[in-house]
């Protein structure tokens, strides 16, 4: 809110400032005006007071031809995607994209898994209509996500208690539901993991619900931070929105064990929160569609109310396509239906409804016993792959450092994910010394690692480690 | 201010809540009193009056029952009624008459009344499809940059003085509708007037669409239900009373729901008038091509506006020119000054964009680029859309004629002076529901009807059903 403010009384300062002086002298650049306090930059009576305090005659047409949004700062790029962008720029032939979490093949090219391709080929020989889908999105879709989340057999949905909604992938999930709490819990808190997806506060922030953090990832040990995340749950006001990571924590790659998630799930009861899980990666973390459900699926079998937001951009490569999907698990088929009803009118004037195209794809290979076999394959496949590429990017490290340092977190992280540890001037020393490209957190993409590039980025890693600080 | 609330209570208090539709705005509370009178008190103001949104309770009401009671945290959600104009689909789809219509939604058919898919999308995807480098890698948050390019070219011409002094950015949205909450979102942070004006009346989202970007919603007139045409004095005046910097909603033409459009002069006349008390217009261009068959002609007015010089912003859909509806393609286009305004706005929508839903969908956005990028695919498509553009006028000339021919009394020359896909019929909303009930005719309660639901074989039905409507319902 503050930035937006300020670039209210600048748009209107500017204006202001535009409004005294002639054409020419305003595109020469930045204007100093005397004193240009608040009052002056109230809208309707900028030019008047200019005009009487500051100088003698002024052109009302000068006024009209200054632009409306002369005063709107420059943004930031964005901190994840603006790494791909920085990484295109680059010229050095040695350069890595260790940025935004898209999986690559061992030739570091971007990958199209084999039934999305079959499925759209399908599509295209059935000749399907491009018609407006319901708000809620494509019913073959949303039934098959609910079932992939929670099971075919699952009571919450041979109870109907879930009420599901087609989003824009994982961030259009999440931003409805954030809609959701705003309008229907005013005041609620979200907690977010310390530290979280960097998007989930902006998320949080545009739709108006305000946020808190609780404790994750302990930089001492490099794992989870598990009594100050449990403390942080309890010390939150009851019936506060607990953003959890379904698995394959982003960026850390660090998740609770089973024994953990039941404990968390236990505090989460005791405060009267409200789960909020974000699926990201299922399927892609372990390899295994059913196991990265478990914590979810813990979390239902003890009856309590959910929200899960998921994402089909990273399992099943359907990144640019935007195909997830926003799930509110309720205590009756009644209230999910009636939450339902109001994700759709939060829907309507956000985009009306949701692009077919994904929806379709993944409705086809789900609904297909030979595609849906042979996505498990594939996904097995690419998390495999991470999963090698771990483990060199280990021994590598292993056999360079001989501080006795210990590089096993790697091992033991999940998913595209490492958390490197590596702070900011470490950060910046990897791109700009080695060119290697990564989040300022530490945070490095093993999806966009080859073994080939291992021994590469170790040799980045150590000095960027040992030498900067 | 309204506090937080689990919202949890007894199974009983569950099964007396069912009676209600629950619905209260939020109520602040005294926090002195005990949980089971706060619970009691919460469901007390449920009862009060249903009401559109609601808002729990204060903190405090914490629950002494376990997950497994059927209490739930969304008790006091309502239920939302149906959209009303994706409601009248979902009303037509469950009447089992044979002689049911649907001119409820936009949505073109043929003579056939079947959805139809362009020739030229089919090929355009066909290609899509075939190409084995294609990626589905997240496009930049702005979207596809050559679909951007070719869809400002589009609406703006070729030649436009905006583009080639670049001074204008295009970010790919979700259709018309995505495109005017971004272009709303970014309005409420970075513009000095909160206030935007929309025609009476307009498109039933607009609303909604403005108020959720956070934008003050005021209306000027438009239509005059006495002439069935424009109320051009009732506009003039309206926009006259509008505070300095205000936006304005324009349709850039066959204007939804109504068809009436202003003329070449009468544009002209509205182009001055913003311009000289420095208002924001704000286009819905949702039928390029659509309205009279001729893409350029329908960008005239927004074309005018980019003449003088000054600024504006284009909300552009091709869910209907190129019949790419359930794909969500649009563009929002905010035409600057300078090309470093341009740059500075761009960087703010994609602060807007990315908490929203990060990137936009590719697949849509690539067909259309495949098109206007190709010759051949470019002409071919021109071909079609003048087609259904044909086809809609042709079934104005049919349902005019059928009146005349019944001698339904009243003045029916308005159904071929409107122009787009729809038709204000001046019907009440008697006769709207009395066509429904009687002749299975599914249209809007404000006696919209889409005359690309029309064809020749169900022209006499619906010419049948509004002669009766008018001869038996006041």
């Amino acid at each position: 809110m503050a930035s937006s403010m300020l670039s209210l009384a600048s748009a209107s300062a500017s204006a202001s400032a535009s409004a005294s002086l002639s054409l020419q002298e305003n595109l020469k650049g930045k204007v100093k005006l005397g004193s240009v306090h608040f009052t002056s930059c109230l809208p309707g009576k900028t030019n008047s007071i200019i005009k009487a305090n500051h100088f003698g005659r002024i052109s009302m047409s000068v006024a009209l031809n200054a632009s409306r949004f002369e005063g709107i700062a420059m943004a930031p790029p964005d901190p994840i995607l603006g790494v791909s962008e920085a990484f295109r720029a680059d010229t050095d032939e040695k350069k890595l994209n260790l940025g935004v979490g898209a999986y690559r093949t061992e030739e570091l090219h971007p990958y199209v898994l084999k039934v999305v391709k079959k499925a759209e080929q399908l599509m295209l020989e059935r000749g399907e209509n491009k018609e407006y889908l319901p708000i809620e999105g494509l019913a073959a879709f949303n039934k098959a996500t609910a079932e992939l989340l929670l099971g075919a057999d699952n009571p919450v949905i041979k109870e109907s208690r879930i009420a599901t909604v087609q989003g824009l992938s994982g961030t259009g999930s999440l931003r409805l539901a954030a809609a959701l709490v705003e309008r229907y819990f005013p005041g609620s808190k979200v907690l977010l993991s310390s530290p979280t997806w960097g998007n989930h506060k902006n998320i949080f922030n545009d739709a108006g619900v305000p946020w808190s953090e609780y404790r994750y990832y302990d930089p001492k040990t490099v794992g989870l931070d598990f009594e100050g995340m449990i403390a942080d749950i309890k010390a939150a006001p009851d019936g506060s929105f607990i953003l959890l990571h379904g698995c394959a924590h982003n960026p850390t790659g660090i998740d609770p064990t089973p024994e953990q998630w039941e404990k968390i799930a236990d505090v989460i009861h005791e405060k009267n929160h409200i789960a909020f899980f974000d699926v990201a990666y299922q399927g892609f973390a372990s390899g295994s569609l059913d196991e990265d459900a478990s914590s979810v699926r813990l979390f239902a079998a003890r009856g309590m109310e959910l929200i899960v937001a998921q994402s089909y951009s990273k399992n099943l490569g359907l990144y640019a396509e935007r195909i997830g999907a926003i799930n509110v698990v309720c205590s009756s088929a009644e209230a999910a239906s009636r939450v339902k009803s109001q994700l759709k009118r939060l829907a309507r004037p956000m985009y009306s409804n949701p692009p077919v195209h994904g929806a379709r794809v993944v409705a086809n290979v789900v609904g297909d016993p030979a595609l849906f076999g042979e996505w498990k394959a594939e996904m097995e496949m690419m998390a495999g792959r991470i999963k090698n590429v771990r483990q060199k990017l280990y021994d590598s490290l292993m056999a360079k450092d001989k501080s006795g340092k210990d590089w096993s977190f790697i091992l033991k992280q999940i998913g595209m994910f490492s958390f490197t540890g590596l702070n900011k001037a470490q950060s910046d020393n990897m791109t700009n010394k080695w060119h290697v490209y990564m989040t300022k957190d530490g945070r490095i993409s093993l999806a966009g690692l080859s073994l080939a590039k291992c021994e590469y980025l170790a040799d980045a890693i150590m000095d960027s480690y040992h030498n900067v600080s | 201010m309204n506090k937080a609330c689990s919202g949890q209570i007894s199974a009983r208090d569950v099964s007396e809540r069912k009676e209600m539709n629950c619905g209260i705005h939020g109520v602040s509370f005294s926090s002195s009193a005990t949980p089971s009178e706060r619970r009691l008190s919460a469901l007390a103001r449920h009862l009060i009056s249903p009401t559109e949104s609601c808002s729990c309770s204060a903190s405090g009401v914490s629950a002494s029952i376990t997950s497994s009671d059927v209490g739930s945290v969304f008790s006091h959600v309502a239920r939302a009624p149906e959209d009303p104009i994706l409601g009248v689909t979902v009303a037509y789809n469950k009447d089992s008459s044979p002689v049911k219509l649907n001119l409820g939604v936009g949505a073109y058919r043929t003579e056939e009344g079947k959805p139809l898919v362009l020739n030229v999308v089919r090929k355009a995807e066909q290609q899509l499809v075939n190409n084995r480098s294609r990626v589905k890698e997240y496009l930049p948050i702005v979207g596809l940059a050559e679909f951007n390019k070719l869809s400002a070219k589009l609406i703006f011409g070729v030649d436009s003085p905006c583009i080639r002094d670049n001074r204008v950015t295009t970010v790919q949205c979700l259709s018309g509708t995505g495109s005017l909450r971004v272009g709303g979102e970014f309005l409420t942070r970075h513009y000095h007037q909160r206030i935007i004006y929309i025609p009476v009346p307009t498109w039933g989202n607009h609303p909604k669409v403005f108020t959720l970007a956070g934008l003050s919603v005021k209306s000027y007139r438009y239509y005059d239900p006495i002439t069935r045409g424009l109320d051009f004095k009732g506009l003039v005046e309206d926009l006259d009373s509008a505070p300095s910097g205000a936006i304005v909603l324009l349709h850039a033409c066959a204007h939804n729901p109504t068809g009436v459009d202003p003329s070449i002069q009468q544009w002209e006349q509205i182009r001055q008038m913003i311009r000289s008390k420095g208002l924001l217009p704000f286009f819905d261009s949702a039928y390029q091509g659509f309205a009279s068959g001729n893409l350029d002609k329908d960008a005239q007015s927004v074309r005018m506006f980019v003449a003088d010089g000054g600024e504006c912003i284009v909300a552009q859909s091709f869910a209907k020119n190129m019949g790419l509806y359930g794909e969500r393609v649009g563009a929002l286009s905010i035409v600057c000054k300078t090309a470093d305004v341009a740059g500075k706005v761009e960087s703010q929508l994609k602060l807007v964009i990315r908490p929203m839903y990060s990137n936009p969908p590719i697949h849509g956005a690539s067909i259309v680029a495949a098109i206007l990028r190709d010759r051949t695919l470019y002409d071919e498509w021109t071909i079609e859309l003048k087609a259904m553009a044909d086809r809609i006028i042709s079934m104005r000339h049919q349902l005019f004629n059928a009146l005349r021919d019944r001698d339904t009394p009243g003045d029916w020359s308005h159904i071929i002076k409107q122009i787009g896909m729809f038709t204000f019929t001046g019907l009440n909303v008697r006769q709207v529901s009395f066509m429904t009930r009687e002749y299975h005719i599914y249209m809007t309660a404000d006696g919209r009807i889409s005359m690309a639901g029309l064809s020749s074989s169900t022209v006499s039905h619906l010419a049948d059903a509004i002669h009766a409507a008018v001869t038996h319902v006041a």
